[in-house]
């Protein structure tokens, strides 16, 4: 008798726990606000104290637009993820040779800051879509090297090279752009406020992000919804020796879904250059690993999930990088990791899977 | 190539039928002697003395690594956690780093002058075990009701919060003035270990270091032997191999787990103890998670599940990072006409031979009997009819 209440209490904290948790820092920051204030800025030597959520709306619009990007990273980890069942660690790396190659195509273009904006958009656009054609024929080159060797190999072996090839990558970038960061020039101007919504400025590059962001999201989803090799992803992803049985070629789906996910790492990639105005070689590892989390988060294998977990994780990281402090935003990033895995491993839309059981 | 097979199986079986019972025996001696009176062969301060003495404990971290991930199958993406506490515990207990302590024990007259917590090298050994044991536990907790890559995540997780504490650990106030960590600048003038009637170790003399990390890879070498062989090391296996099955069996699934995660994660701790007085400083910089996946390539190229693999693996990949890349094969890229330096590219090295081994030899260089099986399922097969089939009347075959 007394199994029954606990599992009661265990389905109730696996409901409601982590969104408890998502929920506790904005309502905090919130309320704290609201009733002790925050510092606005100086007049005349004095500390101007205001007591409204547009500090917190600010975050909001850094953490949605950042969360943006790492949502089109988060997609190429869960369509990976649900129909292979392997964490693509070098995914991570596939967005930050994106930035590279998108940074190098912009300069090869002649895309500067006295570009007029006729010009700039039909380059960047010419940009993004080369870029999205490297990054995923990269991830294809990837999965045909790296992981098809090793299809019926125990998991662990295409999860080594996995990381294999996340190191390879990393020191591709190293030799490319060297170790340490470089600035990108400020092509969108991406620090310029367009309009103000309830005193929280809405800058270019949050535009930017969600121009990108948005349509890209409707196009997968419609690819994978109603086109021919969309329902054959999806079946490989339910089961690959029945849908090898109904006639569908696995090989070639799974290397579109890697195809597809490339895309989209390297779409974020150019975003991400734009908007950051920095890059370097180990940007792809941080996102990456991050990425994962929102796709963990959403419930893997589920593509709009994984773009809600990573709107999530914007908005955790900017929270805690304008109130704990920057320095500690991994570590509270990790910690709704292991947060989630410990409340509820199959994520806020995923279903139940063997994994995570 | 099953033929050539077949035949060394022979030979070696007939060798064996040849050996006294005591060779075995017999050839550990051998090797322990050549251990010892290696370091005369070689400088007292030479770079190839001090590869041999980080290989060493790279190797003893391997082993530890290899209890987790080999014995237990739980891929731990996170070890660099234990290194970073091992290390710690030695900044901790090991240096006027506390300075507002007064405690010392055992330690040489000149560190017993010193404010701060100054214990003896082998009771910090032993405090780097417990530490990493719990923290092994606390982070085994979180992955037990997951399975596989889940696993990695989380222990992944783990190690970039450990690490992160490492970096932040100065604006964390412990009391008095002091904080947790020294960051990025590092706990410095660290003891250097002190034995009565020894003496200090010197940094010029590096023999003394040799012999006492010799001394705690066979101590860790022999209980990874013995524990392979005892009840709890086939609760591992058994686990490893099917979960559903040998909880079924009666294996105690939560004791079983976290006992591997905090074993393995004792060794780690004291190799990382070591590492701490070896380098003399205790730097957060050092706590990235590359070093997790350097020690895991060690098991892996070793063969997974395999003692004298991580062994071979650790000591391998131990000589390539701190002896063949930096002393010998620094400036080929420069003499080919490249802008570069290969120590520059020694995580892509490594990434590349993972690939490589994954690919080309899943199970490693010195692979165990049950994961070769496993892992080439048709040529095992095909092997174990050749060597168990009767001989065929005639000798036709």
């Amino acid at each position: 008798m007394a199994a029954r209440p606990l599992a009661a209490v265990r389905r109730f904290f696996g409901r409601w726990g982590l969104i408890a948790a998502l929920a506790a820092l904005p309502v905090y920051y919130g309320i704290s606000d609201l009733t002790h204030g925050y510092q606005a800025g100086y007049v005349a030597g004095h500390v101007v104290m205001h007591h409204d959520l547009s500090k917190l709306g600010f975050n909001f619009a850094v953490g949605l637009s950042n969360g943006a990007i790492w949502a089109l990273i988060a997609i190429g980890y869960t369509l990976v993820y649900g129909i292979i069942e392997l964490i693509n660690f070098a995914h991570g790396d596939v967005f930050m040779i994106g930035s590279f190659s998108a940074v190098g195509l912009a300069a090869t273009l002649g895309l500067g800051l006295t570009t007029g904006t006729l010009g700039l958009v039909g380059g960047l656009i010419v940009t993004l879509v080369i870029t999205m054609l490297v990054t995923g024929s990269l991830n294809v080159l990837i999965e045909r090297v790296a992981y098809r060797p090793l299809r019926s190999a125990p998991k662990l072996a295409s999860l080594i090279t996995a990381v294999g090839f996340s190191f390879i990558l990393q020191n591709v970038g190293l030799l490319w752009r060297g170790g340490s960061p470089q600035s990108v020039p400020d092509l969108i101007h991406s620090q310029q406020t367009v309009f103000t919504i309830g005193g929280v400025p809405i800058l270019r590059g949050y535009i930017l992000a969600f121009a990108v962001m948005i349509p890209l999201v409707f196009a997968l989803t419609w690819f994978i919804n109603a086109t021919r090799a969309g329902r054959a992803m999806r079946a490989t992803a339910q089961d690959p020796e029945a849908a090898r049985l109904m006639g569908i070629n696995v090989n070639a789906t799974i290397s579109l879904t890697f195809l597809l996910g490339g895309m989209l790492a390297g779409a974020a990639g150019l975003v991400y250059a734009l908007y950051e105005t920095n890059i370097w070689y180990f940007q792809g590892f941080k996102a990456g690993l991050i990425a994962f989390t929102a796709a963990v988060m959403g419930g893997i294998g589920n593509v709009r999930g994984a773009v809600l977990g990573g709107l999530i994780i914007g908005v955790i990281q900017a929270l805690s990088d304008s109130r704990l402090g920057p320095q500690w935003t991994e570590a509270v990033v990790f910690g709704y990791l292991i947060a989630i895995m410990v409340l509820r491993p199959r994520g806020l839309l995923g279903e139940e899977t063997r994994e995570a059981g | 190539m099953s033929e050539l097979r077949a035949q060394l199986r022979e030979w070696r079986a007939a060798v064996d039928k040849r050996l006294p019972p005591w060779s075995s025996r017999g050839l550990a001696i051998f090797f322990i002697v050549i251990g010892i009176v290696l370091p005369f062969g070689f400088g007292s301060s030479s770079a190839f003395m001090n590869a041999t003495i980080i290989a060493l404990a790279y190797a003893v971290m391997s082993l530890g690594l290899n209890i987790v991930v080999g014995f237990a199958g739980l891929l731990d993406l996170g070890y660099v956690a234990f290194y970073a506490l091992g290390a710690y515990s030695l900044g901790w207990f090991g240096s006027g780093f506390f300075f507002k302590a007064q405690i010392h024990v055992l330690v040489s007259a000149v560190a017993s002058t010193l404010p701060g917590v100054h214990l003896n090298f082998i009771l910090i050994l032993i405090a780097a075990a417990l530490i990493c044991a719990a923290a092994g536990t606390v982070i085994g907790l979180p992955t037990l009701r997951l399975r596989g890559d889940y696993i990695a995540i989380v222990t992944l997780a783990f190690g970039e919060i450990i690490g992160d504490v490492a970096v932040n650990g100065q604006s964390v106030p412990v009391g008095g003035g002091m904080t947790l960590t020294a960051g990025n600048l590092g706990i410095s003038a660290v003891d250097s270990p002190y034995f009565p009637g020894i003496g200090s170790f010197g940094l010029l003399d590096l023999r003394p270091w040799y012999w006492l990390i010799f001394a705690i890879l066979l101590v860790v070498l022999f209980v990874n032997l013995r524990l392979r062989d005892s009840r709890l090391g086939r609760a591992w296996i058994a686990l490893r191999e099917d979960e559903v099955a040998a909880v079924s069996m009666g294996i105690p699934l939560v004791k079983t787990k976290l006992l591997a995660y905090a074993i393995g994660a004792a060794f780690g701790g004291m190799s990382g103890a070591f590492f701490g007085t070896y380098y003399t400083e205790v730097n957060a910089g050092q706590f990235q998670f590359g070093f997790s996946i350097f020690i895991l390539a060690m098991v892996i190229i070793g063969g997974l599940g395999s003692i004298w693999g991580a062994v071979a693996g650790g000591l391998a990949l131990g000589y390539i990072n701190n002896y063949l890349i930096p002393d010998v094969l620094n400036t080929i890229p420069a003499k080919l006409g490249f802008n570069f330096q290969l120590t520059e590219v020694e995580f892509g090295i490594f990434g590349f031979l993972l690939v490589i081994m994954m690919v080309l030899r899943p199970q490693g260089l010195i692979p165990e009997r049950r994961r070769r099986l496993e892992l080439t399922a048709e040529i095992g097969a095909e092997d174990a009819q050749l060597a168990e089939a009767p001989p065929l009347p005639g000798g036709v075959t």
